[in-house]
């Protein structure tokens, strides 16, 4: 480890919170409330002053989790979907018939929520429409514009318009499992994670392969920078940012930029939400905060424990959450 | 630093074959006895097992290639899911099974333990158990490839139903199993009527204890000659030739065989590495499981490894004891083996 003495930190503006059983799987920020979703059942939420409370939100642990800023909805292995908002209220969105495991949400630009179970999607517009794709769905995730939804599967990824019966999905194939899928905010590209360590992605207008790869491990987290121009991926013991310029060929061709080489591995990345700088949290439990232009880093927390599981920063960007699978939790607080 | 010792990880065990061979029994008794462990089932979303548990979970059964081309890179992508959800409760079990249907390939799942690292991170495959109706698996074992499989791959067999057939019929399928696999242990049972800590925490993946490789019966120590040059020369698959020996019948399956290698010279580490791994690219596909203690010329330490056709796993294990034999054993399980290829491979490791 090089040493961290001379590195700005921003440690000591932690708020410390934990340890939290069943550990930290996901987080996200509901105006300045933090939420910290556990893997147990559990939402944990903190409010900027006041006390942290515990929200049984499911019946089972909960499987996945998204944000649109105003709620929290996430998906459990007891079948449902479940809304909470910062109040600390929760609803059923949804429940799936068979209490199959609900294991990917994602929610649209208009505020229509879709999940999967098992080989079946489902988006909840006016009106509820279902999807059988032709395996285990993997990822689910929306088109920035327009009623459309990418659906990962085994060999491929289907793209779907739910509301428009007519209009036949179109899927672009490659082999193997595709276990996360995001589409860039451009709506030009879609970049799958794959059971191997290596990113694929599609040029939508021709349908053109990319191929991303060179990481140790597979990629389970990625973000988008504030400008649409970067996609911050984990799995490498570096920062790989791999460039979306708003040209033709966006990243055709392209090499990654790597930053904050370390002999750790990263593990989860949240991209700031205004300026151009991500935070990245290690297995060692090490979380950096790196400015994408020049590679100049702050400390967000020191080595420790297990690895950091979830990173998410307040829509004004001065709050950074973070969790860690031991349960160790942290606010920090950078204004 | 993340690693966690293989004793923390939650067993997995795999318990295969055929619809009606015994498996539910088996499978009910090991959730019902008060043995105070809480399992987690994973069954297959389509098969017709009734269990009564509050941690069962469907999977679908369907495997996908790994993006090198090969055929037989696949892994189980619906175990990735179902095993990362199932982590999240950990502490609410000790254990976990995965049961598949009697058409289903062991390797799949084997390798998705080996190739999905947050998998292979958080639970280990303990051992595959294959239940068996003695009654019919002879006839599987001429027609149905996924028979063979489910035993070679075996490490723990149970031949069930043993009411139904005589004690001739018994020794012929015996012999039938460990002409395929004479390494698993097998159980002769009625009503899969057995000690469940002979089924469950066998340990039988962990690289610590992979030491059982002393088959029942080996085909060198027998005393006679079985090598049977026409048996490429024909078509006829279900040729098999028969033996007396010792009660057992002695059958040469002739598609799927294992092969047993030793040496008591020490082999040179420089060449047995890239050999193996050579010879596991080449013929992976036809290498359904392989196995081996190693003694290295100028190493102290037992080298263990073990693999599922491409895929190894090895590592040092321990110190020789002093009162131990140094001596290297190997063994292939597999269809149709290169076995001249395989034994002068090993042989040409050997340190002269
Ligand atoms: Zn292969």
């Amino acid at each position: 480890m090089p040493g961290n003495a001379d590195i700005p930190s921003v440690v000591e503006q932690t708020r410390l919170i934990g340890p939290l059983d069943g550990g930290v799987v996901n987080a996200h920020f509901l105006g300045r409330t933090a939420a910290l979703v556990l893997g147990d059942n559990a939402i944990v939420l903190v409010p900027p002053d006041g006390e942290t409370r515990r929200i049984a939100a499911h019946e089972g642990a909960i499987l996945t989790s998204v944000t649109d800023g105003a709620r929290v909805i996430s998906g459990g292995d007891d079948g449902r979907v479940i809304e909470t908002v910062s109040s600390g209220e929760t609803r059923v969105l949804a429940s799936d018939p068979k209490h199959r495991w609900i294991d990917h949400i994602a929610l649209g630009p208009d505020g229509t929520i879709a999940w999967s179970a098992g080989k079946n999607a489902y988006a909840q517009g006016k009106e509820l429409r279902t999807f059988e794709a032709a395996s285990t769905v993997g990822a689910l995730a929306f088109f920035p514009k327009g009623f459309r939804l990418a659906i990962a599967h085994y060999n491929g990824v289907t793209l779907w318009f739910p509301n428009a019966a007519e209009a036949p999905p179109q899927t672009l194939e490659r082999k193997g499992s595709h276990l996360g899928a995001t589409v860039s905010p451009d709506g030009r590209f879609l970049v799958t994670t794959m059971q191997e360590p290596l990113l694929h992605g599609w040029r939508l207008v021709d349908s053109q392969d990319m191929r991303m790869s060179g990481y140790t491990a597979r990629v389970k987290s990625f973000s988008w920078s504030a400008d649409g121009q970067w996609l911050a991926t984990s799995g490498a013991t570096q920062l790989v940012l791999w460039p979306f310029p708003h040209s033709k060929d966006g990243p055709m061709g392209k090499p990654p930029r790597l930053l904050t080489p370390s002999g750790h591995r990263i593990e989860f990345v949240a991209c700031h939400p205004r300026n151009a700088a991500v935070a990245a949290g290690y297995d060692n439990g090490m979380i950096f905060l790196t400015r994408i232009e020049d590679g100049a880093k702050i400390l967000a927390r020191k080595p420790s424990d297990t690895p950091v599981s979830a990173l998410a920063w307040s829509a004004d960007g001065l709050l950074l959450a973070w969790g860690t699978e031991g349960g160790e939790a942290g606010i920090i607080d950078l204004a | 630093m993340t690693e966690q010792s293989s004793s923390e990880k939650v067993p997995v065990t795999l318990l295969t074959g055929y619809l009606g061979a015994g498996k539910t029994t088996l499978l009910n008794r090991i959730l019902s006895e008060p043995h105070g462990k809480k399992y987690a089932v994973i069954v297959n979303e389509f098969g017709e097992i009734g269990i009564d548990n509050d941690l069962v979970v469907g999977a679908d059964e369907e495997v996908f290639e790994m993006n090198n081309g090969c055929i037989c890179c696949t892994v189980r992508g619906d175990l990735v899911r179902i095993l990362d959800g199932l982590m999240r409760r950990k502490g609410k079990f000790d254990a976990i099974i995965v049961e598949t249907t009697g058409l289903a390939d062991p390797a799949p799942v084997a390798q998705t333990f080996f190739m999905d690292e947050n998998v292979g991170r958080k639970t280990k495959l303990d051992a595959v158990v294959t239940v068996a109706d003695a009654k019919w698996l002879s006839e599987r074992l001429k027609d149905a490839p996924e028979a063979k499989n489910q035993i070679a791959f075996a490490d723990v067999i149970l031949l069930n139903k043993t009411d139904l057939v005589s004690a001739d019929e018994l020794s012929d399928v015996e012999g039938r199993i460990r002409g395929i696999n004479p390494y698993a242990s097998l159980h002769k049972t009625q009503r899969a009527q057995i000690p469940l800590n002979a089924v469950l925490d066998r340990n039988a993946f962990d690289l610590d204890r992979i030491l059982d490789l002393e088959p029942t019966f080996l085909e060198e120590d027998d005393g006679h000659d079985h090598d049977h040059e026409h048996s490429h020369e024909h078509g006829d698959h279900d040729h098999d030739h028969a033996h007396k020996h010792g009660g057992l019948k002695h059958y040469h399956d002739e598609e799927m065989q294992s092969i047993a290698l030793r040496s008591e010279k020490p082999l040179d580490a420089d060449k047995f590495l890239p050999w193996i791994q050579d010879l596991v690219q080449k013929e992976g596909p036809s290498i359904l499981r392989c196995k081996g203690i190693l003694a290295f010329k100028n190493d102290d330490q037992r080298f263990v490894f073990q693999g599922v056709h491409m895929i190894l796993d090895g590592n040092h294990q321990r110190p020789w004891k002093h009162d131990e034999k140094r001596e290297s054993r190997v063994v292939f399980i597999g269809r149709n083996l290169p076995r001249e290829l395989i034994t002068e491979g090993f042989e040409n490791c050997v340190v002269k």
